[in-house]
């Protein structure tokens, strides 16, 4: 396909929810529209393939969704985990936005289903996609394709040619030669820069080389680098992402929800060294999820051993790789490559302190121990019945939260004041303005669909006033 | 070792391999779960922590090969997880269709299947072609007795009661057999018959959450209900022909009404719309297996699959066609070419793609019961 031969009304740079919905929704709006997706085809999607729910606002019961999650509590949740690090106009747009947007999304073939087995926690929250976000990305793109959108895949923007305000093309290498795609509008969707390993360095120095991706290997930021070299307003802290404490055997990219590591509240977690860190029974998954990979990262070596004793199986969703076992911790800790001494003195330390109480793992109980720095405040119980376990932890990333700042029209703006006359964004690369750190599950699609949806608009909007 | 022992050593760890790989895929699918709401095989899964053998038999036969989880697996070749469902179950399916065979040596037709069926079908046409020669006498095969011509006439009732009985009767067996071993596998757990009938009739799992089943590739092909509807057909018309044969049995029997049967009678219009539905089915399902995604199937099982069809198809075909020929001087030639083939789809039943049904009934059963008890792994992301 010849990515020159037609001039466009509207060419969206990205393949994930965002740029689909986008795409979609410019086409509906009557815009002749390009897609154009950096990765094959095998590989399409960006993150929104290993997604698999979307956090939705709804006053009442609502199809899959249970109970009632009004805008207020929604907006408190964000609040909090982003710690005021947030716009609170664009967060309650996207909020307000994600109480209808799924008639829409089912339009196109999206199908929700209840929360997962073990993720009742989320049921009132977030609704779930049948199959998961790979799922949802194929839908979108049989729709698109359906729709008359043209798709090119390994299609890499590497620049923005740039008239004034205006974008006047994009520079995009595509069956390896540089090709020039114009159009009248834009959108850029096309992620963070979590797959991007000099650009992690350069925000965390050389800890960075021990992180793993749980994303997409194919965000490597080009886009969004480029937008900040026009002059694209910068948000949130290139060091902000979602990063969680992962099994350390993950596979470098693409490793996605399974390689997380579920046991951390059961047992102990202990550095290099045989010394534990932080509290491992602070709270429920949901924070867990949020700050271990930060936690760990932030360990020699960046790794960390998460170590429990028999009692806790079956207690945690299953592992995919298999924990090292031993009869003895001196035993686990050979295995694991600790020093034994150290780590049986960790244990013994942290047996004494325990005390008495109710174990139950689905409330905040009162195991807790007594006496120890760091406190374990819940689920705590000696680990005295062999054979133990231990798991080799390290940092995953999932996205990365540095973003072009956007206003209410999703069109990007100036870092100079002022915005870009014909270039609007969606997902994750505006996704710091409403997410500027921490996590709340499921806000991302909800970020890339009611975005994606206002960029897709605007952007067609843009392309028939400029025609 | 002998080179047979080495044969049936490196057989056995083909399957070992295969029940390894396929477990440590489900490993991957229990932590990932997205596929939950496609079906039975990922509920039932989450019942589980050990994929062993016995599980992977019951997975696999739960599994109604819709392909919807291998579009949705983010673990999907070409990722190194290289997680393709859809494929490792149909390879366990047959590997586990092999181990419940009775007698356990037939369990190797299901590899060999259109030599099988090719040689079952070239004996059992001859012999019918030869003994209506024979039994037509003197006057031949070709001369038209109508009409009130019965068949009777070419092959008496007795005799083809007692042929059709010892072949009905041994595939029975056999099938009951393997099915008794498979119910074993699944362990001491009760079943449900009556909601895994619902199940079945419904084909509930092949609905693939909702969506339907995918034919072509899912990168770029919604789901269709076209396989689903396609599969009713078929069984629906077995099951109305089984009713012709059942019903004509009792009337020839209990009521002493004799063959041929009026175009109008039950019998007659169970037959034909039974057969004409089978032949839609049947048809219409070999169609559309030309026309699906290679990377859903195995390619070791084209024949097997593509054989039952056939069988199907013709065995349907031929049923239809002696009712048209039935007053003409071709009734006996029809006749034999009939029963040749009814003969040799029974005797290849317990070696072939009807299993499936038995098999899949039992693990319905299962799932259909367990899902109704306490999960033992109730985890959660807690």
């Amino acid at each position: 396909m010849s990515l020159e031969a037609l001039e466009h009304d509207v060419v969206v740079a990205g393949g994930g929810n965002a740029a689909l919905v986008a795409a979609l929704t410019a086409r509906e709006e009557g815009a002749s529209v390009l897609l154009l997706e950096g990765s094959p085809m095998a590989w399409r999607g960006g993150n929104s393939q290993h997604t698999r729910n979307m956090r939705c606002m709804h006053e009442a019961p609502q199809g899959v969704l249970t109970g009632a999650y009004p805008e207020a509590e929604y907006w408190e949740d964000l609040a909090r985990v982003t710690g005021g690090d947030t716009d609170e106009h664009l967060a309650r747009m996207a909020i307000r936005g994600s109480s209808s947007v799924r008639d829409w999304m089912m339009r196109y073939g999206i199908r929700f289903q209840h929360a997962l087995g073990g993720t009742l926690h989320l049921s009132r929250t977030n609704a779930f996609f049948l199959g998961g976000g790979k799922a949802l990305v194929n839908a979108y793109y049989r729709a698109a394709s359906y729709a008359g959108v043209r798709i090119a895949y390994e299609a890499q923007v590497e620049d923005f040619e740039m008239d004034g305000d205006r974008v006047r093309a994009l520079v995009v290498r595509h069956g390896g030669t540089l090709k020039r795609v114009r159009a009248r509008a834009f959108v850029a969707a096309a992620g963070g820069f979590e797959s991007n390993r000099e650009w992690l360095r350069e925000a965390w120095g050389e800890v960075a080389d021990n992180f793993v991706v749980r994303g997409t290997r194919f965000n490597r930021g080009e886009v969004l680098k480029a937008l900040l070299a026009k002059g694209a307003h910068p948000v949130a802290d290139p060091k902000q992402g979602h990063m969680v404490a992962v099994d350390a055997r993950s596979p470098t990219y693409d490793g996605g929800i399974v390689t997380r590591v579920d046991c951390v509240s059961l047992g102990v977690v202990v550095n290099r060294e045989g010394e534990r860190f932080y509290d491992e029974g602070e709270d429920f998954w949901p924070k867990r999820y949020a700050i271990w990979g930060r936690l760990v990262a932030s360990q020699p070596g960046q790794v960390a051993y998460s170590i429990i004793d028999s009692k806790a199986l079956g207690r945690f969703m299953p592992p995919v790789f298999p924990g090292e076992g031993a009869d003895t911790i001196a035993g686990l800790a050979g295995k694991l490559g600790l020093d034994a001494t150290a780590l049986e003195r960790t244990v013994a330390r942290f047996n004494a302190a325990t005390r008495p109480g109710h174990f139950d793992h689905a409330v905040l109980d009162d195991c807790r121990t007594e006496g120890l720095e760091p406190v374990k405040s819940h689920w705590a119980r000696p680990l005295d019945t062999p054979p133990y376990y231990g798991f080799a932890l390290c940092p995953g990333v999932t996205f990365t939260y540095l973003g072009v700042k956007v206003d209410e029209r999703a069109r990007v703006l100036s870092a100079g004041g002022g915005a870009f006359a014909n270039l609007w964004a969606a997902g994750e690369i505006m996704a710091g303005n409403i997410l500027g750190r921490g996590y709340l599950a499921g806000i991302g699609m909800t970020i890339g669909t009611v975005f994606g949806r206002i960029a897709g608009m605007h952007a067609a909007e843009g392309a028939r006033a400029a025609a | 070792m002998t080179p047979i022992e080495a044969l049936v050593e490196s057989a056995r760890g083909d399957v070992e391999r295969l029940h390894a790989d396929t477990g440590r895929m489900m490993g991957i699918c229990n932590s990932c779960r997205y596929c939950e709401g496609y079906c039975a095989v990922f509920q039932s899964m989450e019942r589980r922590v050990a994929f062993d053998a016995p599980a992977l038999d019951y997975l696999a036969n739960l599994c109604h090969h819709c392909g919807a989880c291998l579009y949705a697996c983010q673990y999907a070749p070409p990722h190194e997880f290289g997680v393709d469902i859809p494929r490792s179950l149909a390879r366990v399916r047959l590997a586990s269709y092999e181990a419940f065979a009775w007698p356990r040596a037939f369990g190797a037709l299901y590899r060999r299947q259109g030599t099988f069926t090719a040689i079952l079908l070239a004996l059992a046409l001859a012999a019918f072609l030869m003994a209506a020669a024979r039994l037509a006498g003197p006057d031949g095969l070709f001369v038209a007795k109508a009409p009130a011509y019965s068949f009777y006439a070419i092959f008496p009732h007795g005799v083809m009661a007692a042929l059709f009985g010892v072949a009905f009767g041994f595939a029975l067996v056999a099938m009951t057999v393997s099915a008794v071993r498979f119910r074993r596998a699944l362990g001491q757990g009760a079943l449900a018959p009556l909601p895994a009938a619902a199940s079945a009739a419904r084909l509930a799992n092949l609905e693939g959450g909702g969506e339907g089943c995918y034919v072509r590739s899912g990168f770029e092909h919604p789901p269709t209900s076209r396989r689903r509807t396609m599969h009713h057909f078929t069984f629906y018309g077995f099951l109305l022909c089984f009713a012709s044969t059942v019903l004509a049995t009792f009337e020839h029997y209990a009521l002493g009404l004799k063959a041929p049967y009026p175009l109008t009678s039950a019998v007659v219009l169970l037959g034909t719309v039974g057969g004409a539905a089978l032949i839609v089915g049947s048809s219409h399902l070999l169609v559309l297996r030309r026309q699906r995604d290679p990377r859903l199937s195995d390619p070791a099982q084209a024949t097997l699959d593509g054989t039952f069809l056939w069988m199907l198809l013709l065995v349907s075909a031929t049923g239809i066609l002696l009712m048209v020929l039935r007053d003409t001087a071709a009734l006996g030639v029809a006749l034999a070419v009939h029963l040749g083939f009814v003969m040799a789809f029974f005797l290849a039943m317990p070696y072939g793609k009807f299993m499936h049904g038995i098999y899949r009934y039992l693990a319905l059963a299962r799932h259909e019961r367990e899902r109704r008890e306490p999960n033992p792994y109730g985890f959660s992301e807690g």
